[in-house]
């Protein structure tokens, strides 16, 4: 009679291996795969936050020039192509790279939660009965699971309020200048901002070091940059994002010496050619 | 003379895997500063043999910290607070006179306890099962010197084969991710000349495997704060690009670079 | 206990079957002359590996590799855990890459001479022949010897060899070459041809019609005892350290599985030849469980002294340089600090006894640095023993740049062990021992950087060939079943073993009576032995044995984890073995290598061999619970190395 070696406990599989997909998409059943996407996305959105937050220092030189440069980004491409369709083309590229991204960390959460020992494990403080004592973990790469659905809702609010115009009253299509001041003069608008854009740079600090690391870009003579420009990356985007509410709440951007009416787009125009 | 001590201890008992566990309190008393952690086990399980009661059941073997069968969440901390120090190694004149010390078994989900403080890490076994050696049988090797091995890429291999597979890295992560301990593998055999043959099949099975039974990294660090060996986390990064780029290779053209 | 349960005759007359010719071709001739079994049919037979250390690994992975159906058992949790990983220092191969004049017959002769001319020459030799292969074996396994600039292995001098012939792996050469076995391991576990049993100890060997079919084990997680049945049983459990509960070994260290087979049949030999290691850190307090130790480089420039007063209780620094005995220095002009192992660690226990010693509990010598520090500056000093002085300072305290270390001897290797043939089968036929758990290689005393070396020989080279002599005569008999009685009547005896523990109800911890036993242990069977301390030992071990049996206490159940449990099979083995020890102590009337006889000694204080009596191995042959063992003698023949007497003034 022979007998099998009854395996420990231990070597019982959590998660079943799935039947792999055609190459590329098995890169992403991989854990490790996720975390490339959420890497490359993550470089993707934060050239987007960037340039955004570059785009809006326009705010400084008044409202004509400010729909100048949003017209300009409508009319990316010039006359080869409709109008909007590359802006609508990198809205789409920017709203894959967010669902990716949002997918990638969610599952990535969810694998993680299954592989700690409690069942309702949930942040990274519950896996042990005993007070966890965290060395290394910091503020920022604690709370990527926080700060990230705080920047979704702030997205999702974002858009509610600047482009979509369903906050509040007095909002004008095509008139960024008027809607931000109309919008960031209210101080409680103004707060959420704030908050979420801290949220935000939270987020882009710790994942602009993480993303080299996901990636496997590391080399010991650049390692120390790598947490340098995840200071200064993040640093830029608060300080050029904080200014935009601050200064609207206490006044230094206002409608004070406005020409043109809100809303009135040909005016606008006229005056951004008039400079 | 050496200090002595007197600790209030919270330990986690547990009877077996299926079984809830809870913390129970025990004094350790007299305890000399120049006793290791475990020796001060050691005492207070002989005061509960001589009392008729059932010695705490804790993993340890080698007491000179190269064996990783010790291990232990202390004040929550894996292997206790003393930097690149197995349990085994940690000495109580690190603690203070009237202390309450918490101690827990590691945990993970792929780590269920076994007894009290000892927990399966068998999951470590089966990454290294996927890949982690070079397919090499008895007798098939040619004299040592007909590779040579540059000594920065053997130095480097080195500092990943330390590691001693005790599964810190995955108790202090948050994720319990087995990162740390399966790139460490992978930096030691994919970094030199012998290991380029099954490098990339290498990397896919283990990390393949390490995916079935732990959770996803996101970068903190607290595998290297806790690892005894002081393993690098270059050694995920280079794992990391080496997973892809083996998802991405042409297996029969891996061979040729 | 039963014994000899499957009944039938054993040999009783020592055949070490060493094969005929010039020392040179034996291996060679003898590796020709053994029957191999065919390819095909070797999936046909099981073998049974016993522990995973360096040994234990290298074999199954070996074994399974040639297609044996191999089953792999270790009590530890991972076969990575086994104590073969604390091996520091290196491992030697007479590879000649130096260019300094190394051969496989100088080691050969090297070995022999260490082992103070008690060791089997063929043995040796073949050990010597097959150390050139561990290291192409290891290095194609990615273990990551320490190179030169150029890419290629280096080499070093180690333990007073003339030559540098030891590869090494920084301080952790064991580690690596434990990992490459054990990966060499995991990779036929991978291929469904090895099947591994962990957290699983072996209780007892079963005999049916005198020969070897399978083993008893325990399961440690659930209790459950169950039989395993095969073609051969291979014991690779290590040496028996832990006799003197404190050593360098590893808590877990036990010599079960070794006496068990022994009181099966298999005869023991040698077992007085243990090893003491002198640079190690002293015990602090009642409740230490091991002993560390410290790197033997430590005496190339450390200076050993004992105050001149007795009970000096001074800080080290305060003592002027008139008041200290540099007794070493001061004995061994030429040698100095660098006298041998053997020969360090009895001056210590010279002195420490005359009330000497240094430290709290008086138990140490002081090994100093300041000389070297004062010489060639701290810097230095640190480049060379940096590691060593921290992991000092991290069990002691105390920062050795500034205050000297204390050391003091420990035991270390175990060269006794289950007698083997040259075949390395015990004298239970189908039972084979290697690496530390047999005698055969080292003689008396083992080289430094030589246990690595023996462990991976027997497993990847010499018994993978070996053990087909014996298998191919036995094509197409099938393993006993598990349900024979004798079988049955193993598992009866293992778990009336559990029972009788759990059920005897004392008042005293195994570790007490372990602690106990290697007190005496360590004072009359230690580094120095006298008649009268012997037959003391002999009086004491058996009245702490029966006390044992009365008033151990072991808490817990038999159907989980019990570490207590364990212990106590494993100490109730170690109170067998230190009588035997004894016993073989006392009838060795002489001195060699790692056996010192007080009473036989040169005027110099040097060991005082007996090669016209002694010139033998002595190997016991269990005769029941009751009466004592038999002394079989193999008388060794050295035709090819000298013998001479070393002197060290």
């Amino acid at each position: 009679m022979t007998t099998t070696a009854t395996k420990p406990s231990g070597s019982t599989p959590i998660f079943q291996q799935k039947r792999q997909m055609p190459f590329p998409l098995n890169i992403y059943q991989s854990a490790i795969g996720r975390k490339w996407v959420m890497a490359l996305t993550g470089i993707g959105l934060l050239g987007f936050v960037l340039v955004h937050m570059i785009g809006n220092l326009h705010i400084y030189e008044g409202p004509a020039k400010m729909h100048e440069y949003a017209e300009s980004l409508r009319t990316l491409g010039g006359g080869l192509v409709p109008k909007t369709f590359v802006l609508w083309l990198f809205r789409l590229g920017l709203i894959g790279m967010f669902i990716l991204h949002i997918h990638s960390a969610y599952t990535l959460k969810e694998r993680s939660r299954k592989a700690s020992d409690k069942a309702d494990f949930v942040g990274g403080n519950k896996k042990y009965e005993s007070k966890r004592d965290y060395v290394a973990a910091n503020y920022a790469s604690r709370t990527m699971r926080w700060t990230g659905p705080i920047i979704l809702l702030y997205l999702i609010f974002h858009l509610a309020d600047l482009t979509w115009g369903f906050v509040g009253d007095g909002w004008e299509a095509g008139d960024p200048y008027h809607n931000v001041v109309n919008s960031l003069s209210n101080w409680f608008i103004a707060i959420i901002y704030i908050v979420a854009n801290i949220a935000l740079v939270i987020h882009i600090f710790h994942g602009t070091w993480s993303l080299f690391q996901s990636l496997g870009i590391n080399n010991p003579k650049y390692n120390k940059l790598r947490r340098n420009l995840a200071t200064a990356f993040a640093g830029i985007v608060l300080v050029g994002n904080l200014t935009f509410p601050i200064l609207t709440t206490i006044g230094f951007i206002n409608e004070d010496n406005r020409v043109c009416p809100p809303g009135d787009l040909e005016c606008l125009v006229t005056q951004a050619e008039a400079h | 003379m050496s200090n002595e001590l007197d600790l209030k201890l919270k330990i986690w008992r547990q009877e077996g895997p299926a079984v809830d566990g809870k913390f129970e309190t025990y004094d350790a008393n007299g305890i000399s500063e120049d006793m290791s952690f475990l020796e001060m086990l050691d005492v207070v399980n002989d005061n509960l043999i001589t009392t008729g009661e059932v010695p705490i059941e804790f993993d340890h073997d080698c007491r000179e910290g190269i064996c990783g069968t010790c291990s232990l969440m202390i004040n929550g901390q894996a292997h206790g607070h003393e930097k690149a120090t197995t349990t085994c190694q940690l000495h109580m004149r690190k603690f203070n006179d009237g202390e309450t010390i918490t101690v827990e078994p590691f945990r993970a989900r792929a780590f269920p306890v076994v007894k009290d403080l000892v927990v399966d890490r068998s999951a470590f076994d089966r990454i290294i099962e996927a890949g982690g050696y070079i397919s090499v049988n008895t007798g098939a090797a040619s004299d040592a010197n007909l590779t040579p091995v540059p000594k920065e890429a053997s130095d480097t291999s080195f500092d990943a084969a330390a590691c001693i597979g005790c599964g810190a890295c995955v108790a202090a992560c948050p994720n319990s991710a087995a990162q740390l301990f399966t790139s460490a593998k992978l930096g030691h055999l994919n970094l030199i000349p012998q290991g380029q043959a099954q490098r990339f099949a290498r990397t896919e099975n283990m990390v393949e495997t390490m995916e079935s039974f732990f959770g996803s990294c996101t970068n903190h660090g607290e595998c290297h704060e806790a690892c005894p060996k002081e393993i690098s986390l270059d050694f995920i990064a280079f794992m990391n690009r080496d997973y892809v780029k083996a998802k991405v290779k042409n297996r029969k053209l891996a061979g040729q670079k | 206990m039963s014994r000899n349960s499957g009944g039938g005759s054993l040999m009783t007359v020592l055949d070490s079957k060493i094969p005929d010719g010039p020392i040179a071709d034996k291996w060679n001739n003898h590796k020709f002359s053994v029957k191999l079994v065919n390819p095909n049919n070797k999936r046909k037979f099981e073998v049974i590996v016993v522990g995973s250390g360096l040994a234990g690994a290298s074999a199954a992975a070996s074994l399974s590799e040639l297609g044996y159906k191999v089953k792999v058992f270790t009590f530890h949790d991972s076969p990575r855990r086994a104590h073969s990983i604390a091996a520091q220092g290196g491992i030697n191969g007479a590879k000649n890459y130096t260019n300094d004049g190394d051969s496989v017959h100088r080691l050969f002769y090297d070995t022999v001479k260490g082992g103070d001319y008690r060791s089997r020459e063929a043995n040796v030799h073949r050990l010597a022949e097959e150390s050139v292969n561990i290291i192409d074996q290891a290095a194609a396994q990615g273990v990551p010897f320490a190179r030169e600039y150029g890419g290629l292995l280096d080499n070093r001098s180690f333990g007073g060899a003339q030559v540098s012939r030891t590869f090494y792996a920084r301080g952790q050469t064991g580690q690596q070459l434990l990992l490459g076995a054990y990966q060499a391991l995991a990779k036929q576990v991978a291929a469904g041809s090895v099947e591994l049993h962990t957290r699983t100890e072996m209780l007892d060997v079963v005999l049916k019609d005198g020969r070897a079919c399978g083993i008893v084990t325990r399961n440690l997680v659930t209790g459950q005892v169950q039989s395993h049945s095969a073609h051969a049983v291979v014991l690779a459990t290590g040496g028996y350290g832990n006799v003197y509960y404190l050593s360098t070994n590893a808590m877990a260290c036990n010599v079960t599985a070794a006496w068990r087979a022994h009181k099966k049949g298999a005869f023991f030999a040698n077992p007085c030849y243990t090893q003491i290691h002198p640079t190690c850190i002293p015990a602090s307090d009642e409740f230490q469980s091991k002993l560390t130790l410290m790197s033997e480089s430590l005496r190339n420039d450390g200076r050993i002294w004992v105050p001149d007063g007795f009970d000096d209780s001074r800080s080290p620094n305060e003592i002027p340089e008139s008041e200290r005995d540099y007794y070493l220095e001061r004995k061994y002009p030429s040698f100095g600090n660098l006298v041998p192992r053997d020969v360090a660690s009895r001056n210590a226990k010279t002195v420490v006894d005359q009330g000497k010693g240094v430290g709290p509990l008086k138990n140490g010598v002081f090994l100093d640095f300041q000389a070297a520090v004062e010489r060639d500056g701290e810097d230095l000093v640190r480049s060379k023993y940096g590691n060593l002085f921290d992991m000092y300072e991290r069990i002691t305290g105390e920062n050795p740049y500034k205050v000297p270390m204390r050391i003091y001897p420990a035991t270390h290797y175990t060269m006794g062990g289950v007698w083997v043939d040259y075949n390395l089968m015990t004298s239970i036929p189908g039972c084979y021992a290697i690496g530390e758990a047999n005698f055969s290689d080292h003689g008396a005393n083992r080289l430094g950087a030589s246990a690595l070396m023996q462990g991976l020989a027997d497993g990847y080279f010499v018994l993978p060939y070996t053990i087909g002599d014996d298998l191919a005569g036995r094509l197409g008999d099938a393993p006993i079943s598990t349900n024979d009685p004798v079988f049955t009547q193993a598992e009866a005896d293992v778990q009336g073993q559990t029972d009788r523990f759990l059920s005897t109800g004392g008042t005293r911890s195994v570790d007490w009576f372990h602690r106990e036993l290697g007190h005496l242990v360590w004072d009359y069977i230690g580094m120095e032995r006298t008649k009268e301390g012997l037959e003391k030992a002999l009086s004491e071990i058996p009245a702490l044995e029966e006390e044992f049996w009365k008033n151990v206490c072991v808490p817990g159940s038999g159907t989980n984890l019990n570490s207590s449990l364990e212990k106590a099979g494993r100490v109730a083995d170690f109170f067998g073995l230190a009588k035997l020890m004894a016993k073989d102590a006392l009838d060795r009337e002489e001195s060699c290598g790692g056996h010192f006889r007080a009473e036989h000694q040169t005027e110099d204080g040097e060991a005082q061999r007996d090669d016209e009596n002694f010139a033998h191995v002595a190997a016991w042959e269990w005769n029941g619970p009751d009466s004592t063992q038999t002394r079989h003698k193999e008388e060794l023949a050295f035709d090819n190395v000298a013998l001479t007497q070393r002197s060290y003034k």
